[in-house]
């Protein structure tokens, strides 16, 4: 799950991580009460969407005036801010965040994140923030110093000193950075979450550490035990189909293509993509119905791949172990029987029961594309949009 | 011979009076494996699966003498629970739970990673050697007893690979999920150096896909270690967007790392047949193996 950046910086003052002051805004009027709450000459307008690298796209601006609050906030609420993490479509702002200007004299990089290989968090500090850590991550690795944490102890306070030295600190500004991390270690361990990102950390005017970014996503699967941060969600910063798709406990992607797939499993749902692509298709979404693939579960996923317009012809693959390919043969023609599908339908079963499954499927007045192989479904699924486009 | 489990398998089932540990429990007996117990805290003297319920593992191990666990229960207790059997001394403990946090496998794996135990999962299907033991919830009936080794990340792409090795005619020595979680307890490397030792191991089928770098170091293990087996690999997710976690939690894009392509090319410079279609994996060992 991931929260803004207002909502990051609400935690982080729980934790006494220091950041500036600051309101999140929904309107223009909002926009300006903040600025004068802050009684600041110099505030910042901040777009807060869901990605990153919002200063390039234009979704960052000072403000030095009333008057220039009210035009940016104006100008950015509802832009379509379009940002290297966004993709080409963009997202539209709905919020901001209005927050006091700040002193900088450098500009860092903080951020823990889960180390696969090394099975352990890992702490990341750069000289070289406020740009994309990624490119430095790809170009010059040499500048980000990383510090692995211990899963008894945590962050211990040498750590975090090495930390400080790496970012070349000095007097009074080391104090202040242990003080930061060891408190930012706390909100990452403490909150179940993936991803703690600061870009850019700064040392201020008078040689404080400061957050002036909160990049926070969270462990869904660690979401049960923190139920209260459920209420940071943003629905509207999801995709529609998405967001249904996950009240049917649907396992849904959006993709560009126009091939529907449905398919049991993770990995037999990827494969069923890239098989698709294979074949000179584009797979529509990635859609994983799970272990109990009955009417009801089909039919919802009917549902969901239909609201996409995009979508010429559907591919139903499953892989019958404990569940059963007739009954799952059942549940697709009673599905059909409470969607109106209008595009072909090629339907794969293979494993228990898939010949009475295949029976069960001939039998049926429904019309249906059976397939006798995985490949043969791919085949017949891509030609379906070919023929249709005809 | 086998790896893993086999006619040696003395198993019981952590969470055995759960719905899944029941349903699955009954599947896993039925299929002949050595079921000797189960684990409920608070049922202990009961009986399950016409098997005795103990409090603790360490009692069920006192009584039974078992040596491998396989366990269902809920994401929040499956961290202790895997601690447990760990500390209990059996020999293989294989998680079946999705859905753990990755902090408390974190700390699991800290525990656990200087213990004589071997951990499998979580988040995966469990391992079957055709026609001894099935510790797992994968269709027992698909697979055949034969010389192919099966090591995958997936689920039912995994019955998939085995469907099409059966229908080539080769049968399988053992087939493990290892799991769909970015930290699990055996990789890619510890199925492969296992299933080189294995003298009725003869070729291996490596399913992974999306996300982290454990194919990559697969790759450089082959290399390092001069396997002579032949490997066949299929990765899903080609198609996968950046950013995304397709379904499994470990199975996502991050900072442009863990792309199919990377993956792919590791896999081949380490002169594994790596086959574009998750069609074509039976077929390609197959050829590969009567080389």
């Amino acid at each position: 799950m991931k929260i803004h950046e207002y909502q990051g910086k609400e935690l982080f003052r729980r934790y006494n991580v220091s950041v500036p002051e600051g309101y999140p805004a929904f309107s223009v009027e909002e926009a300006l009460t903040a600025y004068d709450k802050l009684n600041v000459k110099t505030a910042v307008v901040k777009a807060q969407i869901h990605a990153g690298g919002r200063g390039k796209g234009g979704g960052v601006k000072l403000a030095h005036s009333h008057t220039e609050v009210e035009k940016l906030a104006h100008q950015i609420l509802g832009m379509n801010l379009v940002t290297h993490q966004t993709g080409p479509e963009g997202k539209e702002v709905q919020r901001l965040l209005i927050e006091a200007g700040i002193n900088i004299s450098r500009e860092l990089y903080a951020g823990i994140v889960l180390d696969r290989a090394e099975r352990k968090f890992v702490f990341m500090v750069s000289i070289e923030g406020g740009v994309e850590i990624e490119k430095v991550a790809a170009e010059r690795p040499e500048k980000i110093i990383k510090e692995w944490i211990d899963p008894e102890s945590g962050l211990t306070e040498d750590q975090a000193r090495n930390l400080a030295t790496a970012l070349e600190m000095t007097g009074d500004q080391i104090d202040s950075a242990i003080d930061i991390f060891m408190a930012i270690w706390n909100v990452f361990i403490e909150n179940d979450c993936s991803l703690v990102e600061i870009n850019p950390l700064v040392v201020t005017g008078d040689d404080k550490v400061m957050a002036l970014d909160a990049k926070m996503n969270f462990d869904s699967n660690g979401l049960f035990r923190h139920k209260e941060l459920l209420e940071y969600k943003d629905e509207s910063e999801e995709d529609p189909a998405e967001l249904e798709a996950s009240k049917y406990q649907l396992n849904y992607i959006k993709l560009d293509g126009n091939v529907g797939c449905m398919v049991n499993g993770a990995g037999l749902a990827m494969g069923t993509m890239d098989i698709i692509k294979l074949y000179g298709g584009e797979p529509a979404n990635f859609l994983d119905v799970g272990g109990v693939a009955n009417a009801e579960t089909v039919a919802n996923g009917f549902k969901i791949i239909l609201s996409d317009p995009n979508v010429k012809s559907i591919l139903i693959n499953i892989f019958g172990g404990i569940v059963r390919c007739d009954r799952v043969a059942q549940g697709v023609i009673d599905a059909m029987d409470t969607v109106d599908v209008s595009i072909p339908v090629v339907i794969r079963l293979e494993g228990t029961n898939a010949k009475e499954a295949a029976e069960l499927l001939e039998n049926s007045p429904l019309e249906f594309l059976v397939a006798s192989s995985l490949s043969d479904a791919a085949e017949k699924a891509v030609h379906a949009v070919t023929e249709g486009e005809q | 011979m086998s790896v893993l489990v086999g006619n040696e398998t003395r198993l019981i089932i952590q969470g055995i009076t759960g719905t899944e540990g029941s349903f699955h429990g009954r599947q896993i007996r039925e299929y002949g494996t050595h079921l000797v117990g189960g684990v409920t805290p608070g049922k202990g003297g009961q009986e399950a699966l016409e098997v005795p319920v103990f409090n603790s593992v360490a009692e069920a191990k006192a009584e039974t003498d078992c040596n491998t666990s396989i366990i269902f229960v809920p994401p929040a207790f499956a961290a202790g629970a895997i601690i447990e059997a760990t500390e209990a001394g059996l020999d293989l403990v294989i998680c079946i739970t999705e859905g753990i946090p990755v902090a408390d496998m974190v700390k699991v794996n800290h525990k656990i990673k200087d213990l004589p135990t071997r951990l499998i999962g979580p988040n995966c299907p469990g391992v079957i050697s055709p026609g001894k033991a099935k510790v797992g919830i994968m269709p027992g009936f698909i697979h055949k007893p034969g010389s192919i080794g099966v090591v995958s990340r997936s689920g039912t792409l995994t019955y998939e690979a085995v469907n099409q090795l059966v229908a080539a005619g080769l049968g399988q020595s053992t087939s493990v999920g290892i799991g769909g979680d970015p930290i699990i307890g055996t990789t890619f490397i510890d199925m492969l150096a296992l299933f080189a030792g294995d003298d009725k191991t003869a070729g291996v089928v490596m399913i992974g896909e999306i996300g982290g770098t454990a194919e990559e170091e697969a790759a450089q293990w082959v290399i390092d270690n001069n396997l002579k087996k032949p490997v066949v690999a299929f990765i899903a997710g080609q198609t996968a967007p950046p950013g995304r976690r397709m379904g499994h939690a470990g199975a996502i894009i991050a900072g442009g790392k863990g792309t199919a392509a990377e993956k792919v090319a590791a896999l081949q410079a380490a002169g594994i047949t790596v086959v574009s279609s998750p069609a074509d994996i039976g077929k390609a060992m197959a050829e590969v193996i009567k080389i």
